[in-house]
């Protein structure tokens, strides 16, 4: 949510630590990575990849946070076993 | 106390060693190289307790004291032409974090050719990055602005960056009798502040986070409206210096501009020999007059447009250039307040002195002719013209 100027830090300092997760930057996404599980080998290369990161192990399997994945692909480009689809986000 | 002799460049030194600066950090460049001499003889000599950064770079050196400002220090920078160019970049981040560091800049021109001479090129070009820009015509003057700086700087309604404008060699290597007021006197009328919002690890908080376009606007008006707001301070900050050291310099030196007929308008060292040519002139009866202009951020429109509303014609002398614009860039500012103001008074721009060429006496008489004839036939011929350049 924008915040008015009076509401706003002098020089527009964050003085809440950990703010940036309050940016919830998955509504960027343009293309969303899918994980087709029958393909997964569970070999963590996304995981690395991932720059924002995005991507956890979650209950043995790794999962997308979509709330904060911005879409760039680089994961669905490093699966070495093409597991990872790019999936245009509908509108 | 008592009178010394001091260059421009030393006047400041000694003033940044009265102010107890706890950081320093600039790239030496001339014609402000002996000021970081003299300054790091001081930490080297232990009469100022601060920490001397040496830096590759005034990308660094302006980096280095924006982070020192950051974590609550007071902090010095000084530079010239090429590396306040290399500056740029830093000077629009230290007025978006609100950061008081004070910058002294020995005006200089800007290559190509590479020159090392004296003109306004180099500040010109940082016009639009935010800070408060003074300019001083003397070295004593140059001495009083940096106190006052500090003051301005770290005072809770402004809290930006200030740099003081002296010109190249004619200022920063000229020396003059000055007469600095007493060390306590200083650290009263600028005391160290600390401000709510500092680097802190105790207390962790962000500077320079990203602004998406949810927040950058507002960020960008809250530093606007800081700048457009500082003059009040600015005012007061000045009066305050008058009554403890009994020299105020105000925002601009207006002479002889009440019957004029025509007023030449500068910034900088110049101004004291325009006032030497006004009383030539005044004495064969011409009446001419002198406005020199004192701060040029944020740009005292209203005050000096009731100073201009008294004459018949201007002239502004610019010591840079806007090349492609239709006038230098403080012809740029006079004219949009005479509009601004409904004041119908004729201006013509003149553009000298770049490069380090000289303005001499005749030079000046030209300027005024100009302006006289701008005043006696109610038009202008030609909006903007070159002087002391061989065609």
């Amino acid at each position: 949510m924008p915040k008015k100027v009076s509401e706003m830090e002098e020089g527009f300092v964050m003085t809440t630590p950990r703010s940036s997760m309050q940016t919830k930057t998955g509504s960027w996404r343009a293309f969303k990575p899918v994980i087709d599980y029958s393909k997964c080998i569970s070999c963590a290369i996304c995981w690395s990849y991932c720059p924002e990161p995005a991507i956890f192990l979650k209950d043995g399997k790794y999962t997308v946070d979509y709330e904060y994945c911005k879409g760039c692909g680089i994961c669905a480009a490093e699966c070495p076993v093409k597991a990872i689809t790019m999936v245009r986000e509908s509108d | 106390m008592k009178t010394i002799l001091l260059s421009g460049n030393t006047a400041l030194s000694y003033a940044v060693k009265q102010l107890d600066v706890d950081v320093i950090s600039a790239y030496p460049i001339t014609p402000q190289t002996t000021m970081v001499e003299k300054l790091s003889e001081y930490v080297a000599n232990g009469e100022l307790n601060a920490e001397f950064i040496p830096v590759e770079s005034e990308h660094s050196a302006l980096s280095s004291v924006l982070a020192a400002s950051a974590a609550g220090a007071r902090v010095f920078t000084s530079t010239s032409s090429q590396g306040l160019l290399l500056m740029h970049e830093i000077m629009f981040i230290t007025a978006g974090l609100r950061l008081p560091v004070v910058m002294g800049i020995a005006d200089r021109a800007v290559s190509a050719p590479i020159n090392i001479w004296n003109d306004h090129s180099d500040i010109m070009a940082q016009r639009d990055t935010g800070w408060i820009s003074f300019f001083a015509e003397s070295a004593q003057e140059s001495y009083d602005r940096t106190i006052q700086a500090y003051r301005i700087a770290e005072d809770e309604n402004v809290h930006l960056p200030v740099n003081l404008n002296f010109d190249g060699f004619i200022l920063t290597h000229t020396y003059e009798p000055v007469t600095p007021i007493e060390d306590e006197l200083v650290l009263k009328y600028a005391p160290k502040k600390r401000r709510k919002l500092v680097l802190d690890p105790n207390n962790p908080m962000t500077f320079g986070g990203l602004g998406s376009p949810e927040y950058y606007f507002e960020a960008k008006y809250q530093a606007i409206k800081a700048l457009e707001n500082s003059l009040k301070t600015i005012i007061g900050a000045d009066k305050e210096y008058a009554k403890i050291s009994g020299r105020g310099y105000g925002l601009y030196n207006a002479y002889m501009t009440e019957d004029s007929d025509t007023i030449l308008v500068s910034l900088g060292s110049i101004g004291g020999s325009i006032r030497e040519i006004v009383r030539r002139m005044r004495r064969n009866g011409s009446k001419v007059g002198s406005l020199s202009l004192k701060l040029f951020r944020p740009f005292p429109a209203k005050e000096l447009a009731e100073v201009l509303s008294k004459t018949k014609s201007i002239v502004v002398l610019d010591k840079a250039s806007s090349p492609g614009a239709i006038g230098g860039p403080l012809f740029l500012e006079i004219q949009a307040t005479l509009k601004s103001f409904d004041l119908n008074v004729p201006v013509i721009d003149i553009i000298a002195g770049l490069g380090g060429r000289e303005i001499g006496p005749d030079d000046i008489r030209l300027m005024f002719n100009r302006g006289l004839k701008v005043a006696s036939e109610k038009k202008v011929d030609r909006l903007l013209d070159y002087v002391g350049v061989y065609l």
